[in-house]
């Protein structure tokens, strides 16, 4: 018998008006797993990872966190959305790293990072103005952190966000495409960060283009095409020997 | 044969020339000069209207601090001030509201700016003035009650007016500022557990006061002028003050003169703080430099 997993998606579909956007995704993540979602653009995984932090609402198949189901709660074989208060709290257990930053524009670094323990988890600002130091000292940018979002490179605001996200103690971390707004020479300090993430233990859902990290960091791949899972088992095998023709098409296309 | 080719006219022919070695030439801006030139002129004729015109300056310089004057100075700015606080937490409230998610509010909200926008503020300041007409008296069944022409001042009718009809407007001015915040910042602030009060509040509202202040500012100075029109309900402000000296003394232009120089006064002060304001709410984007 092995550990229930942390993230556990079952036929999860999702429709934007008559475009199936998710179709029958099922798919686990364990805790401690470093997991990558590749796939060509519009095969959905930016929308699973939105419906996994309820920034998109799924309409089909289960989706649980620690074994909670997301977004709503059954009674008596009927099912209630959960009110924005309880949707709010279960966020918590995810962090979001976004594809475009969006940091605070109007905080610094600093504020950026303790806006979420002090207004969301209600915890003392000394205490949450040392563990923001702490983290973000841990991705390198402990002298940054009285300047604002302006004044900081792509890869600089990347890796506040990624210390924001880890404010709250989440228990799964999700990124979504987080090197694909940044210059080339920028890529490498946000995966570092991440890296030494996934080094740490934390379970990870990665939406990336990067296969060089998918297949160093990532513990598992999961291919999409079309809102579908077409295929998925560990990084290295999944690249070098792909079992479903579309896979093979991709990672040619890709890897050139 | 050197290398470099030969420009129009054989400039190029000197290619050692270096642009921060050589003087340069201040270039004489025509344009300037004569409209300087033109509007010097229209000034000096200006002045000297007024100089030879019938206007007793001594007058005015004497009613600039007349007690009357004074006192509807300070009642412009009571009025004007109080005004623009209701316009703002009515103005917030309403653009909150229109952006929510709940289809009643957004009605609600809809309705109240159409209703206020879609009647003259002069009509409103009557129709509160005038309250006593339909209800004579005012209170909640059973609890407190009281004459509505006792409690109707013109103060509270002209704060009420200006007040409700500044808030549909402002509601306007902070729906823009909301929706110029981009997408990702309620989501950033959703990922990280804020509810929606608290991005509104945290998030939102004051990256949108940078987008805000300027047309904030600009109702402000419209509002200043507009408390003008509450001396129909008696309302004593700037205005209304200088009315009832010329009424008793005939010196109408000089006291229409000391208002001017009041309100061109208010108006300053207030594009001062206007642009402080300013400054303070665009942090972090107006600061290259990043440091605090």
């Amino acid at each position: 018998m092995s550990a229930p997993p942390l993230l556990r998606a079952w036929r999860v579909g999702k429709s934007f008006g008559t475009h199936r956007a998710l179709e029958d995704v099922t798919l686990e993540v364990a805790r401690g797993e470093v997991v990558c979602l590749i796939g060509p653009s519009g095969s959905g995984k930016t929308t699973f990872l939105r419906c996994v932090n309820q920034l998109e609402r799924y309409d089909a198949g289960g989706l649980w966190i620690g074994g909670e189901l997301l977004g709503f709660r059954e009674a008596g074989g009927r099912l209630h959305p959960l009110p924005e208060r309880e949707i709010a709290r279960q966020r918590r257990s995810t962090g979001m790293v976004f594809q475009r930053f969006n940091l605070f524009p109007h905080m610094t670094a600093l504020e950026n990072v303790i806006e979420g323990p002090i207004r969301a988890l209600r915890r003392p600002r000394a205490e949450a103005v040392a563990e923001a130091r702490r983290l973000l000292d841990r991705v390198g940018l402990f002298n940054r952190q009285d300047y604002y979002p302006a004044a900081l490179s792509g890869g600089q605001q990347q890796r506040v966000a990624i210390a924001r996200a880890l404010a709250m103690r989440p228990e799964l971390m999700l990124f979504d495409e987080p090197t694909s707004a940044l210059d080339p020479e920028l890529v490498g300090e946000v995966l570092g960060a991440m890296r030494d993430l996934a080094r740490s233990g934390s379970t990870m859902l990665v939406v990336t283009h990067e296969l060089g990290f998918a297949r160093e960091v990532g513990n598992r791949i999961v291919f999409m095409d079309a809102g579908r899972v077409v295929e998925s088992g560990p990084s290295q095998a999944l690249l070098t020997s792909p079992q479903e023709e579309r896979t093979r098409n991709f990672l040619s296309a890709v890897l050139g | 044969m050197s290398g470099v080719p030969a420009g129009p006219a054989g400039a190029a022919l000197r290619p050692e020339i270096d642009i921060a070695r050589l003087p340069h030439v201040r270039p004489v801006h025509w344009g300037r000069i004569v409209t300087a030139a033109a509007l010097l002129l229209l000034l000096a004729l200006l002045v000297r209207a007024f100089a030879r015109g019938q206007i007793a300056w001594p007058v005015v310089a004497q009613y600039l601090t007349w007690r009357t004057i004074l006192e509807g100075l300070l009642n412009t700015v009571l009025m004007a001030v109080a005004a623009m606080a209701v316009g703002v937490v009515l103005g917030v409230l309403a653009a909150v509201a229109r952006s929510s998610p709940n289809p009643v509010l957004r009605s609600a909200a809809q309705f109240y700016a159409w209703l206020f926008r879609g009647t003259p503020v002069i009509l409103q300041l009557l129709l509160w003035f005038n309250l006593a007409l339909i209800f004579p008296t005012l209170g909640i069944p059973g609890l407190w009650e009281a004459r509505t022409v006792d409690v109707m001042t013109p103060f509270l009718a002209a704060l009420l007016g200006l007040g409700l009809n500044q808030g549909a407007y402002t509601s306007e001015v902070v729906r823009a500022g909301m929706l110029s915040v981009d997408a990702g910042q309620y989501e950033a602030a959703k990922s990280i557990g804020l509810t929606y009060g608290q991005s509104l509040w945290r998030i939102v509202l004051p990256q949108a006061m940078r987008v805000i202040v300027p047309p904030l500012g600009n109702e402000f100075i419209g509002l200043i002028k507009t408390t003008s029109l509450a001396s129909v309900i008696r309302y004593s402000e700037l205005l209304h003050s200088a009315e009832d000296i010329y009424y008793a003394n005939n010196r109408v232009m000089e006291l229409l003169l000391v208002a001017t120089f009041w309100y061109l006064v208010l108006v300053s002060a207030l594009s001062l703080g206007q642009m402080l304001l300013e400054r303070r709410v665009s942090r972090g984007v107006a600061r290259p430099a990043g440091r605090r």
